[in-house]
């Protein structure tokens, strides 16, 4: 046995359950089992542990809806280079990036080990942003364009650089790492589930109530606690937080195109979207909703009308700006054939989320790893396109906002609100034990990992964001594009910085 | 003199009213409440009275640049009739001299892009370097119909002479106003050719020309901008009022609105093209220019069809 099989709903697994195998095992196992489409790694991470260095690898079975768990360990100090399996399967890149960063384990053949976020617990403390490897193309013809890290917008820092022959890109490197504040270590360091459940809402202000919700069910699965009803109310404030994201990108690429029509109805329904959300819970972005074991501010009666009425006028009114979307010539000339991602492409990188499905790879945990309301309330049929362009990148959005306002509706049709527990932050948590949870955010999937000691605290806490994968995709999307399409190919993707750098 | 003195005031009105008008017809359109109507001279008055930054990399060219621009606008500016007034400078052949004016403007900003060493000012000034040459043929073949239709070379004198009521003049004097306001998108750098809105250097034409400038030099560059829009606008409403009441008090309302109106409209309702078809639109500015020319020779030769 190679792999412990679990699934998303699931307790905790007692570490002693999760099977320590040979690398070589688990190699040979896993360049097979990756050519298949149904399998991808939600995450792969090392810890140490005592003299020895622990790795986990989470493998997600799509179509049979399991997690298997591995792990295997070598010494602190061996000096040993592990066969690469990003050489085989490019998908892999940030994880092994991230454990030869870290505990500078080496990993033979890897073509691509460059920095990835520089953590301030780095092994090599000469690695720096200043001296970051970029790569580069000689040639007479060619030039370089560097944009960033300081942004022109208001949004986050992070260097792009452009290799050009003329106006046509050549090749894209991105550099992240400026917005790193050590999120994972500090879960570590303090004890108060409170304070921890509001580091999971600032991992990546976007997806507060994504990364909270993944928080508040690790907990919850390391405590045992049962949710009940609150399940649907973390469904509705999910599906909330997702239209408001992609209505407002659906504006930001409105405005990048100097669209105004469509920007301006965006961005006001986009702030009635939030102020529905703040109706609820006191923060546009849902922040101090999500909370380990309960909640502070259960869904009344009247709410739940207020939010019935919103979301029915939302859902009519951005129909009206898809349509206009569609019918508008001098738009779709900007959105279609640009930025693409074909399949295999997005498949060999192991793009995950919205942008994964808008190049035909089905990747969402609502379907695959149904959890909360997605399990036992709605069937979730996941929004598939097959081009690849920044307009399937849009129309997915687009189609997604008007199928969460229809789980919200229906959810909330039904819904009779009873007592909800208030949140508790002292319940004991079992001992020695792994708990995961998968959370399909807006941008795609979230996964949270925590690990406890024998006291049962918190000993590591690992953290994914979708974007750490998607960055990638971004920097293939604008491969042999005309530089100046990389703003819209940027907004379509629309990825974390924080939420990468963490 | 009073004819002049008044000629040169309505211009700078043109120039001033058209970006009010632009900013509150895509206000109004946007259903938002929107800017003032003279916000942007507000704007340029507060840069105007700050002081400048430069760049290490920059040389003295970088400096004069600016000065040149604005120069050169005020000149340009200078040509142009506002219907039956009369323009401070006129002399045979002055729409050459009218283009060229511009032209020197425009190589003025690219060099001084070119003077930054930036890769964005690099990309704009090239940009801008392919987008004027094209454009070129167009203005040219447009004053060449103007010129051929009356045998002068002035714009004085050509708008002078073209006061008339036939069904020819008319069709050809409206074609010519649509050609100049559509020259007048791309040479003020409007939707659908550039976005003067945007924050994003690599998709800017001629906003990312300006980055390095700052305080003053910028606040010359706004002006400069505006008496450009306001020259093409104004070429577009005197051939339009030479078909049917040629007097400063219909040209001038009508060279603001006609340009403001169709910025505006065309900002609020239409994207950007991309940018390598901006060549291909640029390019059929030429060709329309040239089927005007033509159909003003057939008309003017007065074959029978």
């Amino acid at each position: 046995m190679i792999y412990h099989i679990t699934d998303n709903e699931a307790a905790a697994v007692a570490l002693k359950d999760i099977p320590e195998v040979d690398y070589a095992a688990l190699y040979n196992d896993l360049k097979e089992r990756l050519q298949d489409e149904r399998y991808h790694v939600a995450h792969y991470f090392a810890t140490p542990d005592g003299t020895r260095l622990k790795f986990y690898l989470i493998l997600l079975d799509d179509s049979e809806h399991k997690v298997m768990l591995s792990s295997f360990v070598m010494e602190y100090y061996e000096d040993v280079a592990l066969p690469s399996l990003t050489a085989l399967h490019p998908a892999l890149h940030p994880f092994e990036r991230e454990i030869t960063e870290l505990y500078n384990v080496e990993f033979d053949s890897m073509p691509w080990n460059k920095p990835l976020r520089f953590p301030f617990n780095r092994r090599n403390r000469n690695s720096t942003m200043d001296n970051y490897p970029f790569y580069t193309i000689e040639g007479e013809s060619l030039h370089e364009v560097n944009v960033g890290p300081i942004h022109a917008g208001i949004i986050e820092p992070g260097a792009f650089r452009f290799v050009c022959n003329g106006e046509n890109v050549l090749h894209l490197e991105i550099a992240l790492g400026y917005q790193h504040r050590g999120s994972e270590s500090e879960f570590t360091l303090t004890t108060n589930r409170l304070r921890q459940t509001l580091l999971a809402e600032g991992i990546a202000g976007d997806s507060a109530v994504s990364h909270a919700t993944a928080y508040a069910s690790s907990i919850e699965k390391l405590c045992g606690c049962s949710i009940g009803a609150l399940a649907i109310e973390r469904t509705i404030a999910l599906e909330l937080e997702r239209m408001a994201m992609h209505i407002a990108d659906t504006g930001a690429l409105s405005m990048d195109v100097a669209y105004q029509l469509g920007q301006v109805a965006c961005e006001a329904l986009r702030t009635m979207t939030i102020n529905t959300t703040q109706a609820w819970c006191g923060n546009r972005f849902g922040k101090g909703l999500i909370r380990p074991c309960g909640t502070n501010k259960p869904l009344p009666h009247e709410k739940i009308a207020m939010i019935r009425t919103n979301v029915a006028e939302i859902r009519r009114r951005y129909n009206e700006v898809i349509e206009d979307i569609k019918s508008s010539p001098s738009l779709l000339a900007r959105f279609e054939q640009c930025g693409i991602v074909p399949k295999a492409e997005m498949q060999r990188i192991g793009g995950v989320g919205m942008a994964a499905r808008s190049s035909g790879v089905k990747r969402d945990i609502r379907s695959s790893h149904p959890y909360a309301a997605y399990a036992s309330h709605i069937k979730h049929e996941s929004i598939v396109k097959q081009h690849g362009d920044v307009m399937s990148r849009l129309m997915t959005r687009c189609r997604e906002v008007l199928q969460s306002a229809d789980y919200i509706e229906q959810l909330l049709s039904t819904y009779a609100p009873s007592e909800i527990a208030r949140p508790n932050y002292d319940a004991t948590l079992t001992a020695e034990a792994l708990a995961f949870s998968l959370v399909e955010g807006w941008r795609g999937e979230i996964c949270h990992v925590a690990i406890t000691n024998k006291q049962g605290e918190i000993a590591t806490y690992k953290i994914k964001d979708p974007s750490l994968h998607n960055w990638l995709a971004l920097a293939i999307a604008v491969r042999g594009e005309g530089i100046s399409d990389f703003p819209i190919c940027n907004k379509s993707f629309n990825l974390s910085y924080c939420g990468h750098d963490l | 003199m009073v004819g002049i003195a008044l000629n040169t005031l309505l211009m700078i009105v043109v120039a001033i009213a058209i970006p009010g008008v632009i900013n509150r017809t895509r206000a109004t359109l946007a259903g938002r409440k929107g800017l003032p109507f003279v916000q942007h001279l507000r704007n340029a008055r507060l840069l105007l009275r700050k002081g400048s930054v430069y760049s290490t990399t920059t040389t003295a060219l970088f400096r004069i640049v600016p000065a040149v621009y604005l120069g050169a606008a005020i000149v340009a500016m200078l040509f142009m009739p506002v219907a039956d007034l009369y323009p401070l400078i006129s002399f045979e052949g002055d729409v050459i001299c009218f283009a060229y004016t511009l032209a020197l403007a425009r190589v003025a900003i690219i060099l001084a892009a070119m003077d930054t060493g930036s890769s964005f000012e690099g990309m704009g000034a090239a940009r801008e370097a392919l987008y004027g040459a094209l454009i070129e043929p167009a203005l040219m073949i447009g004053f060449a119909t103007l010129a051929m239709f009356c045998g002068y070379t002035s714009f004085a004198d050509i708008f002078a002479h073209e006061q008339s009521f036939n069904a020819q003049i008319t069709i050809v004097m409206f074609l010519i106003a649509y050609l100049f306001i559509t020259i007048a998108f791309v040479e003020s750098g409007r939707v659908p050719v550039d976005d003067p809105r945007t924050h994003l250097e690599l998709t800017m034409i001629h906003e990312v020309m300006c980055l390095d400038y700052s305080g003053i030099d910028m606040g010359m560059i706004h002006i400069a901008g505006w008496l450009k829009t306001a020259c093409f606008s104004m070429i577009a409403a005197n051939a339009i009022a030479a078909t049917c009441c040629f007097h400063w008090w219909l040209a001038a309302p009508l060279a603001i609105l006609l340009t403001g109106l169709s910025i505006g409209f065309v900002e609020s309702t239409q994207a950007r093209n991309k940018l390598v078809r901006n060549t291909t639109f640029i390019v059929t500015i030429s060709a329309l220019a040239a089927l005007i020319f033509f159909i003003g020779y057939l008309l003017q030769s007065d074959i029978n069809i």
